[in-house]
């Protein structure tokens, strides 16, 4: 049975200074690392003997404005069949320049996965065959998931935290 | 104008350079500039190796083979398609930004309309995924109840995703036939939460009402109607020679491919990787029950259907031994905070009131933390992977849809196949244009 601690100090022996924590969460454990890194790290892991993480569960992009020079995030969800474990593989990038290296010589599940992260953050994945939006419009000019795009009238006073109590 | 071969010629080729520029402007249009090169190459027809000519055919997006909105520009060499590109996008409704705004009760709601063929998994699915955010734990006898409600949601959609294959080659009988079977089901749905289609069935904690008497009777006259109707469904086209013709070896898809292309659910199954979330990572006591995984060889057409056939089979087993051993006791958690008080409760008593008030406006306490679960949906691994922060509504909510997911291989399944196969392949891959969009 492989455990978070195994993965964590085979990838510290390995990768050393470029790992900048880890965290878990419901028995997933996080790795947060460089961007440079990422996908030598999630490469090293899919040809690992024993970790063996061959399937790509879900790559998610994430937008945290106030982290400033790391604002989008990118999660890869990596899992092992073999092993039955999961890990995640965290990167932050600035919102000017948000360069991530493509995964999809990797997983070509991640062609998709990248191009939704684009659609919807504007993650912009150097080296993806056919980076073009995928669900919303072609003309669309935005990346809406971005936390600057409210849905509702942020000039609403009916839900306002203090009201409640916080 | 003297008529003459050459003349003739000439004009052929005029008009199909004024139908090729058509084409082309109606392609950047809906698909950019990158996709209108795959057909067309400055105008004129792109030509295969052997200098056949090859055409471009818009399939969809509301060809009613499809089974919902997919459309599928194809590159055709006479009837085989050499090339294809999918568009995506036409239900997209924006879930995961809906999401965050939504307080978490009003979310299940959205993920119903993902899967609309087995609303109820994505319902318990997202269910179990706030309960491990905010710790609660769920007493058996709800458990069971999910586990009923689920695995008849995996039956009504592979009946569904069976039935309509076979009406797409050919055979229309065996889909009215077991749509009686999906309405039985559905009856027990409404028994359940009242609704049929978008269910929004249970709540957090547990389910909103018990089995009632009327509930387990429905049930369990299903458990004794539906083994003879599968049973000739499957005689009907098992061994059927034109059904037979017409599915194996058409769009097989190997183990290697099915991983690398993050296949999931029956489709992964059917190429012979035994990965169930179910049993791999149980939840709500999966692993109380006995029941096999049904595994193909070849990955192909014939595989998927056999092996949604075979999981249908092993989820009424499922839901005969979790009938026969529902155990007694509550059927929601003893959680005030996060479960709506009874109605009676709400207008005697003031914690009720109070606690009735604070779900409502989606004011419970959420931790801070992040959580992904994923539960075994109707066409594979279907995960939440919630982050929060404290707020009202989830900071960001990223649903892992297996559609969308392994669609993304259709066009090299489609490779050098006729277009009548490529039908076929896309309704046994079972692809649910909510669950793809989102």
């Amino acid at each position: 049975m492989l455990t978070n601690q195994e993965i964590a100090d085979d990838l510290l022996s390995q990768f050393g200074d470029k790992i900048a924590g880890f965290e878990e969460h419901h028995e997933i454990m996080s790795v947060f690392t460089t961007v440079e890194t990422a996908k030598p790290m999630i490469e090293y892991l899919y040809k690992h003997p024993t970790f063996q993480f061959q399937y790509l569960t879900d790559l998610a992009g994430i937008h945290y404005p106030d982290n400033k020079g790391g604002e989008l995030s990118v999660v890869y969800h990596v899992h092992s069949w073999t092993n039955n474990h999961r890990l995640m593989v965290r990167i932050f990038v600035p919102i000017d320049a948000p360069n991530v290296p493509t995964l999809v010589d990797v997983y070509k599940s991640a062609n998709w996965m990248e191009r939704e992260a684009y659609d919807f953050f504007g993650i912009n994945f150097v080296g993806h065959p056919n980076l073009i939006r995928i669900l919303n419009i072609e003309e669309m000019d935005y990346f809406p998931m971005r936390k600057e795009y409210p849905l509702e009238d942020a000039t609403r006073q009916d839900k306002i935290d203090a009201l409640f109590g916080r | 104008m003297p008529f003459s071969a050459d003349n003739v010629q000439r004009q052929m080729s005029e008009d199909i350079t004024t139908q090729n520029t058509l084409t082309q402007r109606n392609q950047t249009a809906v698909m950019g500039p990158q996709v209108g090169n795959l057909a067309l190459k400055g105008g004129v027809p792109i030509v295969s190796e052997d200098g056949r000519e090859l055409t471009t055919l818009n399939l969809g997006p509301t060809h009613p083979s499809t089974h919902g909105i997919f459309q599928n520009i194809l590159t055709m060499d006479g009837e085989k398609i050499v090339s294809g590109v999918p568009t995506i996008g036409y239900i997209h409704r924006a879930f995961e930004k809906i999401a965050e705004r939504r307080p978490l009760y009003q979310i299940t709601t959205l993920t119903d309309r993902m899967n609309y063929c087995s609303s109820p998994i994505n319902n318990m699915g997202w269910h179990m995924t706030v309960e491990k955010l905010l710790g609660i734990e769920v007493p058996k006898r709800a458990q069971y109840i999910r586990v009923i409600m689920m695995e008849l949601a995996r039956i009504s959609d592979h009946l569904i995703c069976n039935s309509i294959l076979g009406v797409d080659s050919g055979a229309f009988t065996g889909f009215l036939y077991v749509m009686q079977k999906r309405e039985e089901i559905y009856e027990i749905y409404e028994e359940m939460c009242g609704a049929r289609l978008t269910t929004n069935m249970g709540r957090f904690g547990g389910m909103e009402r018990d089995l009632s008497k009327e509930a387990i009777r429905k049930i369990r006259e299903f458990i004794k109607s539906f083994p003879p109707v599968m049973q000739e469904f499957e005689k009907m086209l098992n061994r059927n020679r034109i059904f037979i013709d017409r599915t194996v070896g058409v769009g097989p898809v190997s183990q290697e491919m099915a991983l690398q292309y993050g296949f999931s659910g029956p489709n992964l199954r059917a190429a012979g990787i035994d990965y169930d979330v179910r049993v791999m990572n149980p939840y709500s006591s999966y692993q109380d029950f006995e029941f096999d995984i049904p595994v193909g060889y070849t990955g192909d057409t014939y595989d998927r259907f056999m092996v949604r056939n075979g999981e249908i089979w092993e989820s009424f087993k499922i839901i005969q031994q979790a009938v026969e051993n529902l155990p007694e006791g509550p059927f929601h958690a003893d959680a005030p905070e996060f479960y709506l008080p009874p109605k009676q409760e709400v207008y005697r008593n003031m914690e009720a009131l109070i606690y009735h008030f604070k779900i409502v406006m989606g004011e419970i306490p959420i931790p801070v933390g992040e959580v992904y679960h994923a539960v075994e949906g109707g066409n594979g691994e279907l995960g939440f992977h919630l982050i929060s922060d404290g707020g009202r509504s989830p900071y960001r909510l990223k649903m892992r849809r297996p559609c969308f997911i392994f669609y993304q291989a259709y066009p090299e399944m489609c490779k050098g196949v006729t277009l009548s196969d490529a039908i076929i392949i896309m309704s046994s891959m079972n692809v649910i244009a909510g669950e793809l969009d989102a």
